[in-house]
């Protein structure tokens, strides 16, 4: 076995193990830390892709920025563990065939076009870096600034929506 | 043996530098701490350690011997992971971010096994620092609630609020830098203050002066240090996110502050002061001579000072560190290629250790914020000034192409 092949699984079996140690864990402390992992454990398997760029902002964004948001409001409302009821416990029965019917069907397509799936393109980082830029603002820069009007959008609906009770 | 060496030098030699800098870091904060007592106490009229060894020299050992023997308890009702985790993750990730810091200008081989001053060169290094100090909130966060306890929860609330505020300010202040530099590379960008060969001319100080000082309130403010220390805050909070730890997991915290301080102060060096630049042009070889006209006479007047001190300890240590300077300096005047060697390190360490005496000056001097002031500076204030310094300096670079 090759080194990044070893590093490959290494990550992935600590991003599945987040995953579903987000699931269990009963506490919303516990899941958000998780979730971390498997942030970080992504990040590392990007960096493995050659995606510099990507892993870095996966774990400044997702992992920063966000999952603290995400652990400042659980503290701030100082949620307890959660409390199972009878729906959830539904959820146990009707969820795990769900899963594995989700992950048949990823396989299947997975297995399906593993012939035609191109590679990753292996450059340096600042070529990556650039490339990624480029095509944001020529290629794809219509869906990006629509991305960006919808986040602006949301915005706005968050500030007027905090501004009401006042 | 020689063999195995150069078969897994690229194991061996990083490891090797990785023990012998987190020696360096983990004695530089120690002393660190000396420094600031000392420094906070002149600023305060009073004395500061001087008990133990010759002007108190020897305090951060007692300090850190004391640390390790202290009883440990934890307090009833505590969430045990997290409790253990945090202090861990708080200093494994501030130690982590100075790898990818560079030092010096030189590149050497050991043992085939091509290297250079620093763990880690990597393409993308500052985003790599950006998403380690990212992580870094955690470990306060978690020690705050972990801890069953509501000024520790409190502490632990202000701080990742604070993170938040000040992380965006942060990142923003340094595109104007990388606009410039067109790199993340922190090697590159300090090389590309110095193309020129004018010295401190060419620094990113003079066109990003508003992105210097916006950086470097944000980055005081990641750091929680006085005036932003709102989560330790000792008169609102007790201590704040580390009330309920004693012993060496508070000491943990602690190295943790003093190594992000190392790892701010390096990276203002590098992204606008020219990191291990001499500020002098190239032309003026006669300054390098400067590391060895400040040891000696320094070593010398530690010697005079030393035959002069007190008790007989310090009649014995402080000659023999003297003579140990002046040794040091008079090497370097007479060995010229160890000279031009230490000349990009010694740059580097003196701009490092201002900004950290600035660290310290500053909490001698300043109060601090209060909460609502600390939230409206961070989003109103530092944000828009950052972003409008990352538009100004798009037009001019724009400007300057066309």
């Amino acid at each position: 076995m090759t080194a990044p092949l070893i590093i490959f699984f290494v990550l992935a079996t600590v991003a599945v193990l987040g995953a579903i140690s987000l699931i269990l864990q009963r506490h919303p402390i516990h899941s958000a830390l998780s979730l971390i992992v498997v942030m970080v454990a992504l990040a590392g398997l990007s960096l493995l892709l050659g995606a510099e760029f990507v892993a870095a902002v996966q774990i400044i964004v997702y992992g920063g920025a966000i999952m603290v948001l995400f652990i400042f409001v659980i503290m701030l409302l100082n949620a307890g563990e959660e409390e199972r009821t009878n729906f959830s416990r539904l959820a146990t029965f009707a969820g795990l065939p769900l899963a594995v019917a989700l992950a048949g069907f990823i396989a299947a397509a997975i297995a399906h076009s593993s012939s035609n799936l191109p590679a990753a393109a292996q450059n340096g980082a600042l070529s990556s870096t650039r490339a990624l830029s480029m095509m944001l603002f020529s290629e794809f820069v219509y869906p990006f600034e629509l991305t960006s009007f919808l986040i602006l959008v949301a915005i706005l609906g968050a500030v007027v929506l905090a501004q009401r009770e006042n | 043996m020689n063999e195995f060496l150069t078969n897994y030098a690229f194991l061996i030699v990083p490891i090797i530098k990785i023990a012998i800098l987190v020696l360096v870091v983990l004695t530089m904060d120690a002393y660190l701490t000396w420094i600031e007592r000392k420094v906070i106490a002149h600023i305060q009229a009073r004395w500061g350690p001087h008990r133990v060894g010759p002007h108190g020299l020897l305090q951060p050992l007692a300090d850190g011997v004391k640390f390790i023997f202290k009883e440990d308890p934890m307090p009833a009702g505590v969430d045990k992971a997290a409790y253990f985790l945090a202090p861990f993750i708080t200093l494994m990730l501030a130690l982590t971010s100075l790898a990818v810091i560079p030092f010096g200008p030189q590149r050497f081989t050991i043992w085939g096994y091509e290297t250079h001053v620093g763990i880690a060169d990597v393409n993308i290094s500052l985003l790599v620092l950006f998403a380690i100090t990212a992580l870094g909130v955690y470990g306060i966060a978690l020690a705050g609630w972990a801890s069953n306890n509501k000024y520790s929860l409190l502490g632990g609330l202000r701080s990742s609020a604070q993170m938040i505020s000040y992380e965006l300010a942060l990142t923003l202040s340094v595109v104007g830098v990388l606009l410039i530099a067109g790199d993340f590379s922190l090697r590159n960008i300090v090389n590309l203050q110095g193309t020129t060969g004018q010295g401190l001319l060419t620094w990113n100080i003079f066109p990003q002066i508003i992105g210097f000082i916006c950086f470097f309130i944000a980055a005081i403010a990641e750091s929680n240090r006085v005036p932003f220390d709102l989560p330790e805050a000792e008169s609102e909070l007790v201590a704040g996110f580390h009330t309920e730890y004693a012993s060496m997991k508070f000491a943990m915290f602690f190295i943790a502050e003093y190594t992000s301080m190392i790892t701010v102060s390096c990276l203002a060096t590098i992204l606008f002061f020219g990191g291990w630049l001499s500020p002098f042009p190239i032309a003026w070889s006669f300054t390098h001579y400067l590391p060895s006209l400040l040891l000696v006479p320094f070593g010398l007047w530690v010697i005079y000072d030393g035959v002069h001190y007190e008790n007989i300890f310090g009649r014995l240590l402080l000659p023999a560190v003297g003579a140990a300077f002046t040794a040091l300096g008079a090497a370097l005047l007479l060995f010229p290629p160890v000279n031009e060697l230490v000349q990009g390190p010694f740059w580097f360490f003196a701009k490092v250790f201002t900004f950290l005496f600035v660290y310290i000056w500053m909490r001698g001097t300043l109060p601090r914020f209060r909460y609502d002031q600390l939230m409206s500076f961070g989003w109103k204030v530092l944000l828009p000034v950052s972003i409008a310094n990352v538009i100004l300096t798009s037009v001019v670079i724009l400007w300057r192409t066309h």
